[in-house]
């Protein structure tokens, strides 16, 4: 590996943060110009994260050491095929809802584009980071932008759900705090790889003790990836933000799925000796409560936003609830469901805006932010004009067939992914049960098919509400950038339900490695720094 | 001295909950300042406890690993601060917010009648 490789894996960090900055001081004098930051930002964050995933396509975990310290007394960054995915994920993310936020929603307060660029430094720092602390710090990072990104556009509502937000989260990071503390008085590291082989010799009258700073520490992350008792936060908030940020929040709830998946796996798998499977059945059974939440929920929202946000919910219990059941094959299928789920949430966030935008029940959100930052729209006015276009004859069967599409995804019907991702779930389930089929695999495999069921009635009483039920059918008008990142995510559900094999041949490869942790450990324990001569 | 560090988080952590459980804005930010508090005095207790130690070395002493608390957690507990600090701030801004937007100080932007 030649030394400008090694160095790509800063980059997802530093190219967002470099943007950030840069916008704050083009200021939005320059809007043009922070735009064009943006653009630049997030379609280098796409390529870097394509050649990342290349790149972790080995069983070497590459390891990032900042300053070049050794690994344990230095920060350092690791690349594992999971990591690889969700870096993946948010930059294909971010991309989306950047193209769509350049419709209208980037003029609807300050400092918005700055805001998105820290958010997905947060997120990808969270994804590479090594070490339970600095996976704090970027924890905090991405909240507090996100903060600013729930707030984005103002008015009663979004300012109201945004205090609770904020509440919880910094809450949460205070359990997060005390966890990361005990962890270290006891074991005396934070690196993560490391703090899996002292795990195994931890005296037997602190092992308890560990444990319980380890579930705190899981606690807070339950509270990001809103597991039942935890989760009631997500849909107000998510129902009230502006839509690109509601997009960029689909793939929060997944940072803290990402730390269970990471910080569980590695330190209480199956070689974890005393502690193994600690903790697990409060995974699956709180998974198995989300998904019984989430679909109460789901039927019982009549708005559009908060059917998304109900949704988040089913999409967090089932991966918990996936997870919680500690066998790899059963990972596989979970992180397909991950990639397919994050990519159709947030498709569905997206596309809200645009079928509300018809009716009534989304014009006057629309008008509150107006009213709030009116007075920058006049002069605007004829940007607006070339941007907005003109209503593209048949917008609404367009609309329409991405909201199909959306419908097929969330429930899990065939023959789109999301189909795929359940049955990747279930099928090993039931295959590797041997003569008797355990009673947590019934109830996980009921709360899967009983969820899709409540999506599918929701999901469809939401489409003849919002496609057939309207008065006079005023087609609402759609730029063709915002309709774009919604046809791009859409079509990578499609694709990765075309490719399948192979993308299910790459989770299977992260899930093994995720659940036999020798190659993360030997990479991270073992790499020696590089000498003088190489920098 | 481990007492009364122990108190003291114990205390603090305690007022917090108390204050954060309460409904008006203002009880909940002293109550999330008060339960950072603890949560700092609780960081920086895990490296241990030394009272009355010299800075670095007393004259004439040879110096061992054994006799110096951990620093890391010194290191860890001024990024919490800093970090609690900027939220705490952002918070702030939030609350007088919801106050201007809903004219009430509930959590909940709006009075709950008994």
């Amino acid at each position: 590996m030649t030394d400008w490789a090694d160095h790509l894996l800063i980059a997802p960090i530093v190219v967002p943060m470099l943007a950030g900055a840069a916008m704050i001081v083009a200021g939005d004098r320059w809007r043009r110009l922070t735009v064009a930051l943006g653009l630049v930002s997030t379609v280098a964050l796409l390529l870097l994260a394509i050649t990342l995933l290349g790149f972790a396509e080995t069983p070497i975990v590459r390891v990032y050491r900042l300053g070049n310290w050794p690994s344990l007394f230095g920060i350092v960054l690791v690349l594992d095929r999971l990591s690889a995915v969700m870096l993946a994920l948010a930059a294909v993310l971010g991309f989306a809802a950047f193209l769509f936020s350049l419709g209208r929603w980037h003029r609807a307060g300050v400092y918005f584009h700055p805001l998105f660029q820290f958010q997905l430094m947060g997120l990808n720092g969270a994804f590479l980071t090594g070490d339970l602390f600095n996976l704090f710090v970027f924890f905090e990072v991405l909240l507090a932008a996100s903060y600013g990104m729930a707030l984005h556009g103002s008015g009663v509502a979004r300012v109201r759900a945004g205090l609770h937000y904020i509440v919880v989260n910094l809450l949460a990071s205070l359990l997060f705090l005390i966890g990361v503390s005990v962890v270290y008085g006891i074991a005396g590291t934070l690196n993560m790889a490391d703090l899996a082989v002292r795990m195994r010799d931890v005296a037997t009258e602190d092992r308890g003790l560990l444990e319980a700073g380890l579930a705190v520490l899981g606690i807070a992350f339950l509270v990001k990836a809103a597991m039942w008792p935890l989760g009631f936060w997500l849909p107000v908030t998510y129902a009230a933000a502006s839509t690109p940020a509601a997009a960029i929040l689909s793939i929060l709830s997944k940072v803290g799925i990402y730390a269970v998946l990471r910080v569980w796996l590695l330190l209480f798998g199956a070689s974890a000796g005393a502690s193994a499977g600690f903790g697990g059945t409060w995974l699956l059974v709180g998974g198995l409560l989300t998904i019984a939440f989430g679909s109460i929920a789901v039927l019982a929202t009549q708005n559009l936003p908060r059917l998304a946000g109900a949704s988040v919910l089913i999409s967090s219990g089932t991966l918990l609830a996936a997870i919680g059941t500690g066998r790899a094959a059963v990972t596989t299928g979970a992180l397909f469901y991950l990639v397919s789920s994050v990519l159709a949430i947030g498709a569905f966030f997206l596309l809200i805006e645009l079928v509300e935008r018809g009716r009534e029940v989304g014009a006057d959100v629309l008008a509150v932010t107006r009213e709030a930052f009116g007075t920058g729209e006049e002069e605007e006015e004829d940007e607006e004009q070339e941007v907005v276009g003109v209503a593209i004859p048949g917008t609404v069967a367009i609309l329409g067939l991405a909201f199909l599409a959306c419908a097929l995804l969330l429930a899990g019907l065939p023959p789109l992914s999301g189909f795929l991702a359940k049955f990747a779930i279930l099928a090993p389930l039931l295959a590797a049960g041997g003569a008797v089929v355990p009673t947590s695999t019934w109830a996980l495999m009921a709360a899967l098919i009983l969820s899709g069921l409540a999506t599918v009635v929701a999901m469809t009483r939401a489409g003849i509400n919002a496609f057939w039920g309207s008065p006079e059918g005023r087609v609402p008008r759609v730029g063709l950038v915002e309709i774009a990142p919604v046809a791009l995510l859409l079509v990578l559900c499609a694709a990765l339900t075309v490719e399948a094999g192979p993308v299910i041949g790459y989770m299977q490869a992260a899930a093994q490695a995720l659940h036999e942790p020798g190659d993360y450990l030997q990479g991270v324990l073992s790499a020696p720094p590089a000498g003088p001569e190489g920098r | 001295m481990e007492l009364i560090v122990s108190l003291g988080i114990g205390a603090l952590a305690g007022s917090g909950v108390w204050l954060l459980l309460r409904p008006r804005t203002f009880q909940v930010i002293v109550g999330l300042s008060l339960l950072s508090y603890a949560v700092n005095l609780f960081i920086f207790s895990t490296g241990g406890l030394r009272s009355g130690a010299a800075a670095i070395l007393t004259p004439g002493e040879a110096g061992s690993l054994a006799r110096y608390t951990d620093p890391l957690p010194q290191a860890l507990v001024l990024t919490a601060i800093v970090i609690g600090f900027a939220t705490t701030a952002l918070l702030l801004v939030v609350m007088l917010a919801t106050r201007g937007l809903t004219g009430t100080d509930h959590v909940d932007g709006r009075e709950h009648e008994r």
